[in-house]
This record gives structure tokens, sequence and C-alpha cells, in this order.
């Protein structure tokens, strides 16, 4: 019974929860803490904390965060599942509809323009988190919280991207390891 | 047996051949798993490493066709590196790469959330382990926008300046307006219908 209702909570997050991690955060409280209470208050900021710290949508996150700590890992699948299966059906049908329709003019032209439009959702994200990389926040931009190392960081695993192509993960851990360095020595 | 998409495709980029179907299957598997288990953050990080991986690397998409799939899978509900992963899937090999796709995406969150919910309290106020984050955030950054340069400046080289402008007010209304993205996919595709009809019309006055 249990399981059923975790994995009907978690269809609706994911049925609802239309454009990324951010969207899903607000249904997952009001389903889980608001709704069935298995969450307190305290404990969901500890779910969105892990969830902004750890690789993975965040939807996902919390349903084995929180299925875990219902019904153990039956409750974390019965969850996931949950969460996962309106993208399954919705998206399995909208691609086979761009893929027998794309050559259509009038699709054509939509996706001729949508493309602009996503290279700029991309673009904004990835601004968004250089000012959260260099300012600590992405609202309060102050120079007086300018982080140095984090700009230099950045600056140094962007070059190299740009000029040698290396491999994102890589860089990227080797970015850990020198933020781990840096905080060390006491200039992070 | 892929119809090249428009006739617009870099010239040195053509598709790759796909291997057979399970071997397609487990390289989607593994990409996935690898790819889910190290990008830290919001969907469209995760769509810039699968468009290295998947366009750049593998060469089995074309770089049109996965900005197709990242308008998709941000438009529709559930969490956009699933419905990303769910559509490459379909796209190298039918309902089992679907399958092994979104299976690899998901895996690595469940684990990694399964070990870090029960040492949460020391994990968090681990010091070493919240220096390496921050560091990790630098590099998120720099590989995100790495990627959205190099498609910026393709849709400035290609001198279609009204694509121009729907990409600076689709930035500027991210990014400085913080509009919802569903409006500013929904504005997008608004102005590809105006474009399709205006067209026509040209066509037929013509």
């Amino acid at each position: 019974m249990i399981l059923l209702q975790l994995f009907l909570s978690f269809l609706q997050i994911g049925l609802f929860s239309v454009g990324g991690g951010y969207a899903a955060i607000p249904l997952i409280q009001s389903q889980v803490v608001d709704l069935h209470g298995w969450l307190t208050e305290t404990e969901f900021l500890d779910l969105a904390t892990i969830a902004e710290m750890t690789p993975g949508p965040i939807a996902v996150n919390g349903a084995t965060f929180v299925g875990l700590k219902v019904a153990g890992i039956p409750g974390a699948v019965a969850a996931t599942v949950g969460d996962v299966l309106p993208s399954l059906v919705i998206v399995s049908l909208l691609a086979w509809v761009y893929r027998r329709y794309r050559e259509l003019p009038v699709l054509q032209s939509v996706l001729g323009s949508l493309r602009p439009a996503v290279v700029a959702l991309i673009l904004s994200a990835g601004a968004n988190m250089l000012l959260q990389v260099t300012f600590g926040s992405r609202s309060m931009v102050s120079w007086s919280r300018f982080n140095w190392a984090g700009a230099a960081l950045f600056t140094v695993a962007f070059f190299v991207l740009r000029k040698f192509r290396l491999n994102p993960v890589a860089v990227m851990l080797a970015c850990g390891v020198a933020g781990l360095f840096l905080g060390l020595l006491g200039v992070f | 047996m892929q119809p090249r998409g428009a006739g617009k495709s870099p010239d040195e980029k053509h598709p790759a051949p796909l291997p057979e179907k399970g071997r397609a299957c487990w390289i989607l598997f593994c990409s996935m798993l690898y790819i889910s288990a190290f990008t830290f953050g919001g969907g469209f990080v995760i769509v810039t490493f699968m468009k290295r991986r998947f366009v750049d690397q593998l060469r089995w998409l074309e770089e049109q066709e996965m900005l197709d799939m990242t308008a998709l899978a941000q438009s529709a509900p559930g969490p956009i590196a699933v419905n990303a992963a769910i559509q490459v899937g379909w796209k190298v090999a039918g309902f089992a790469g679907m399958l092994s796709a979104v299976f690899g995406t998901i895996l690595p969150p469940m684990v990694i959330l399964s070990v870090i919910s029960l040492f949460y309290q020391r994990f968090a106020a681990n010091r070493y382990v919240a220096y390496a984050l921050k560091g990790m955030q630098s590099g998120v950054a720099a590989v995100i926008l790495d990627v959205a340069v190099s498609l910026a400046v393709k849709v400035v080289r290609s001198k279609e300046w009204i694509h121009c402008m729907v990409m600076a007010a689709a930035f500027a209304a991210a990014f400085f307006l913080k509009a919802n993205v569903i409006w500013i996919i929904l504005a997008a595709a608004l102005v590809g219908i105006f474009l399709a009809l205006l067209r026509r019309k040209g066509g037929t006055a013509a």
C-alpha cells in the first residue's frame, strides 16, 4: 500500500514538473511534506541540499531519498519508477512525432527558431553558474564578495577546454582536486 | 540510413555508422552511466556532456538533432536528463536503447543517494568534501560555457539575423528577467510558426 502511494505521488511529480530540476522542488515539497508527511521541513531542506551537491536529476534524487526513508529499497524503486514513467510515455511519443514529421516546412521553421533559444538557455544556465562560482550567489552580486580563487579556477578550466579540447569530466575532477588544495591553503 | 537533416550539417562531421544493436545498447548504458555519475547541477549540464559524447566523440547524432532533443526534453514533463536519454536511446537502438539509456541515467543518482543518505550528517559537515565540491563548481561552469559559446558562435556565423535575435532575446529573458523557460520555448516556437507562414505567403506572392 505504501509502495503504491509512493509510486502515485512521484508519478504526479514526474508528470507536472515541466522544465527540469528546480521546477520539481516545490512539487516534491507539497507531496512529501504537506500531503503525506513523509519528511519534516528540516529533512526536506537536507534533501534539497543533497540533491544540489550530488549528480543526477533532483526528482530522481528526491524519489530515492524519500522512498528509502519510508519503505527501504523497494520504496526507492517504486518512487523512482513512478517519477520517470510519465517521461517515458510522453517523450517517446513526442520523439516519434519529431522523427516522423521533422521534414515538414512548418516544423523545420519551428525547430529553426527553437535551436537558438535553446543555445541561449544553455548560455544563461552557464552564466548563472559562473555568477554562483565568482560571487557565491546568482542574485546578490557585489564585488566585496568576489571569489578570486573560484574565478581563477574557472578561467584556467575554460581556457584549457577551449584550447586543448580536453575531456570535460577530467577537467571537472581536476578542479575538484584544485579546490581541495586551495581550501587547505585557506584561500577558497 | 538516416537522411541528412536539412543539408546544413557541418561537412567534416557526417554521422558515423551505428554499431549493431546489442553493442549500441551497451555503449548507451555505459555512456549515460558515466555522464550521469559525474554531472553535478541541473539538466543543461548533462545535456552539454551528452552533446560532447554523442555528437562530438561517437558522432551518432548531428548537432542540430541534439539541440532539437534538448528543446523537447526541456518542454516535456520530467527530468531533462531522463528526457534527453529517452530520445537518444530511441534514435540509436529503439525501445531497448531507450531502456538502456534511461537505466544508465537513473542508476548513479539512486546508488549515490542511497549511500549518502546513510552518511549524510558526516558528509555535509566534512570541509574537505565542501572544498572539492566548490572547486568542481568552477569546472562545471567552464564546461557548460565552453559548449554554449561554441553553439552561440555557430548561430551568429549562420548569419540568419532572425535566429540571432531569437537567441539574444531568449538570453535576456532567461538571464536578466528570469522568465519561465516554458514561455521562452513557446515564444521561440511561435516565431518559427510565424516565419513559416510569412515564407509561404511570400512564396505564393512571388
